[in-house]
């Protein structure tokens, strides 16, 4: 079977757009999804898709940034569909009828008409485009969610036990909707500029590519769900790490002693035995609006670690401080409500709302001083934006004397790091301070900075 | 091996495996360009029992390599038999040290383990390298050689290649990210949760005693407990097995002390119990 002309062009740059998102792909790969486009035919675009999956991606976030690429590059159609939408009360109608059934064919029909009908905006060929979120506005499909329930129940569609689960069920089909929505607004907006420039900007990057300071609320919930399985990564490397750490150096007294029953000669060389001291580590977390996201974040990361060290104790900060331990040990059953129990339970502010580095640190070093000693590490975890006041370095200085290390994980680009009011060039004069923006940028810090 | 795409799902199907398009698709196409295949994927959705149904859909024999941790080469290539060697030196007859030693060092002293095994021969194989995620990174640059060029080499012998190619399944929970190295000779499968419809089929395949309302409803549960953020997810394993827990407790319909009862089943922490419980608005004194 021949290859269409155009489709090596089109795969080719598939696999550009794709490693512009930080997908590594090599060569070899793309030799194998041009095979095996040959092997699947065009016939059923649903098999192209995990084809190229499969020979493209080499784990299981990418995916999420390889379906969008993959539905611009082999879009479902071109252009507009052949029949107009009749009006916005129709749709809604047949959005409600699909809704019931969960037909998922029909539904993907109906966005396309949907953002036909209601998502363009602009008539100038520069400044036209089409919006997912003005088709949605217009349509309002979660107002749909009585009607479709009352539809399955009176069809006897459900009932009995699993009765309770219907609207999160239709809350669900709903979502999938918005989702096809977007998807056809953006093949819609590619067609008129250019698929590679959508694909380099619409496609939402992988989870642990994005800044902790612009994360929407649904890539946070993400992060949060990856805690345990990156934190089992990472155990796993402090282990082999410690392994390491523990061969090598030879006990000389002890060898020597055992070299008397052979006449002298060492035989067997003694290791010197470590003591398996665990470390234990201090974490002073920033937890003010601005940088809330990257605080909780590495609180529950450090939390699900806790057992890789004899203590961690955790305080939380905006312009006054408190330990948070007690409350985190007990929420790791519900992460998501661990900032609202941080602010309902912890003493945070004082007379003002603002986050304080020089106040807070000075708090700590007053009053927790004693949680620091020679075998402790202690994180901070902040932008050292100190709102103009006085960033109390000699509070800084008397933390780093006491602990054995001391680092600052900071969420912001270095390159920002000293404009308007941060702190940030004089903490890191004491400290050790690295730039922290993304998910992947920490779990590398923290295999690389935690103690063994 | 297989004609088409549609081929893989029907016969994977007549012995007892439902797979999902993606299944099936990467399935095809690892036969087809002969790549081995990595599967990942939580635990109890069918990577190994998808090795399995390959193995007996092609008539192969199954060669499984589980790795742990410190599982080395003498483990998973292959060994010399030292005993039966020292056996044949005191046993020598009058012969001269070169007769003896090209004597010891030949196939019939070679203990041959899974990897070795799985190149050998000319019957058909399906090559099973469960957990990769479990050995050490040294085993990745071994499997390296076996995946990439199907040969392995033997200094007292020389490099011995396939003369058939197996078909090579890897799993992986993902407790370790393994090397890009290894992940680029393979092909990549994730297995997930499957959807409502697939997932409802293989409990009727699997419970047949079940009516199809109350596997509509035990399904529909699952995917709202899979909705909600627990610790440990209920897999397709445990979805069977509350099936046929329900089937054992002669339950027609779902209610709330059965469900109560038999949380347990499907949840596998007291956290994610009390969790869900308050979420389907479970009686949860009474269970305490």
């Amino acid at each position: 079977m021949t290859t269409p002309a155009g489709v090596a062009e089109r795969l080719t740059s598939l696999v550009g757009a794709l490693r512009a998102h930080g997908v590594r792909i090599g060569t070899g790969e793309t030799v194998d999804a041009a095979q095996a486009v040959e092997a699947l035919g065009f016939a059923d675009r649903e098999l192209l898709r995990e084809g190229l999956a499969a020979t493209l991606l080499h784990g299981t976030g990418q995916r999420q940034v390889f379906d969008p690429v993959f539905d611009l590059y082999f879009p479902r159609g071109v252009g507009g569909p052949e029949q107009k939408a009749a009006g916005r009360d129709d749709l809604r109608e047949r959005l409600a009828a699909a809704l019931t059934a969960n037909d998922h064919v029909m539904m993907g029909r109906l966005a396309v008409e949907a953002v036909d009908g209601f998502g363009g905006y602009g008539s100038a060929p520069e400044s036209d485009g089409w919006s997912s979120y003005q088709t949605l506005e217009r349509l309002r499909p979660q107002t749909l969610l009585a009607r479709v329930r009352d539809n399955i129940r009176s069809q006897g569609g459900s009932s009995g036990f699993a009765d309770r689960l219907l609207e999160d069920e239709i809350r669900q089909r709903i979502e999938a909707f918005r989702a096809l929505v977007a998807a056809e607004a953006r093949r819609r907006v590619a067609e008129r500029r250019g698929r590679d420039e959508i694909a380099r900007r619409a496609v939402t990057p992988t989870a642990d590519r994005v800044d902790f300071l612009f994360a929407g609320k649904a890539q946070l919930a993400e992060l949060r769900r990856a805690v345990q399985p990156l934190a089992r990564k990472l155990a796993t490397r402090l282990a082999a790490r410690r392994r390491r750490a523990s061969r090598g150096s030879i006990d000389l007294r002890r060898t020597l002693r055992g070299s008397l029953s052979t006449g002298g000669v060492p035989m067997k060389p003694v290791l010197r035995r470590r003591r398996p001291v665990r470390p234990e580590l201090v974490l002073l977390c920033d937890v003010s609006g601005s940088v809330s996201g990257f605080s909780d974040f590495t609180m529950l990361l450090v939390q699900a670690l806790h057992d890789q060290f004899s203590k961690v104790r955790v305080f939380a900060f905006v312009n006054r401080i408190d330990e948070v331990t007690g409350l985190l040990e007990r929420g790791t059953a519900d992460p998501e409500g661990l900032s609202a129990r941080i602010e309902a339970e912890a003493t945070l502010t004082g007379y003002h709302g603002s986050s304080d580095y020089g106040m807070a640190l000075g708090e700590f070093a007053e009053r927790y001083g004693a949680a620091v000693g020679p075998r402790t590490t202690v994180f901070v975890l902040g932008d050292a934006r100190t709102n103009m006041s006085d960033p109390n370095l000699p509070a800084v200085r008397q933390i780093a004397g006491r602990a054995r290390r001391v680092y600052w994980l900071n969420p912001e680009q270095r390159s920002r790091w000293g404009t308007g009011d941060s702190a940030a060039p004089d903490y890191a004069e004491l400290v050790e301070m690295h730039e922290c923006r993304t998910a992947r940028q920490l779990s590398a810090l923290v295999a690389r900075l935690l103690p063994v | 091996m297989f004609t088409s795409v549609d081929d893989v799902s029907a016969r994977l199907a007549e012995t007892g495996y439902l797979a999902s398009p993606a299944v099936a698709t990467t399935v095809f196409l690892a036969d087809r360009l002969g790549k081995p295949l990595l599967v990942e994927g939580p635990a109890g959705v069918g990577k190994t029992e998808l090795a399995k149904a390959v193995a007996e859909v092609a008539g192969a024999r199954l060669v499984r390599l589980q790795c742990y941790e410190g599982v080395d080469e003498s483990r998973a290539l292959y060994e010399w038999n030292h005993a039966k060697q020292l056996l044949r030196i005191s046993a020598g007859r009058d012969e001269t040290w070169d007769e003896t030693r090209t004597d010891i060092f030949s196939e019939e002293f070679l203990l041959t383990r899974p990897l070795l095994t799985a190149i050998r021969g000319d019957d058909p194989k399906v090559l099973l390298i469960d957990e990769t995620d479990k050995a050490d990174v040294e085993v990745e640059g071994l499997l390296l050689e076996v995946l990439s060029d199907f040969q392995v080499t033997v200094p007292e012998l020389g490099t011995i290649a396939a003369t058939r190619r197996p078909f090579v399944v890897l799993t992986s929970n993902a407790s370790r990210e393994l090397s890009e190295a290894l992940r680029r000779r393979c092909l990549f499968l994730h297995i997930g949760f499957p959807d409502e419809e697939l997932e409802r089929r293989i409990v009727r395949l699997k419970v047949p005693g079940l009516d199809e309302a109350l596997a509509r409803s035990v399904v529909r549960v699952v995917g709202a407990l899979r909705a909600m953020d627990l610790r440990k997810l209920p897999s397709v394993a445990e979805t069977i097995d509350w099936a046929r827990t329900l089937l054992a407790l002669g339950a027609d319909t779902l209610d709330e002390t059965v469900v109560q009862a038999s949380l347990g089943v499907l949840l596998k922490h007291q956290d994610d119990v009390l969790k869900a419980s308050a979420k389907l608005d479970l009686d949860t004194l009474g269970a305490l």
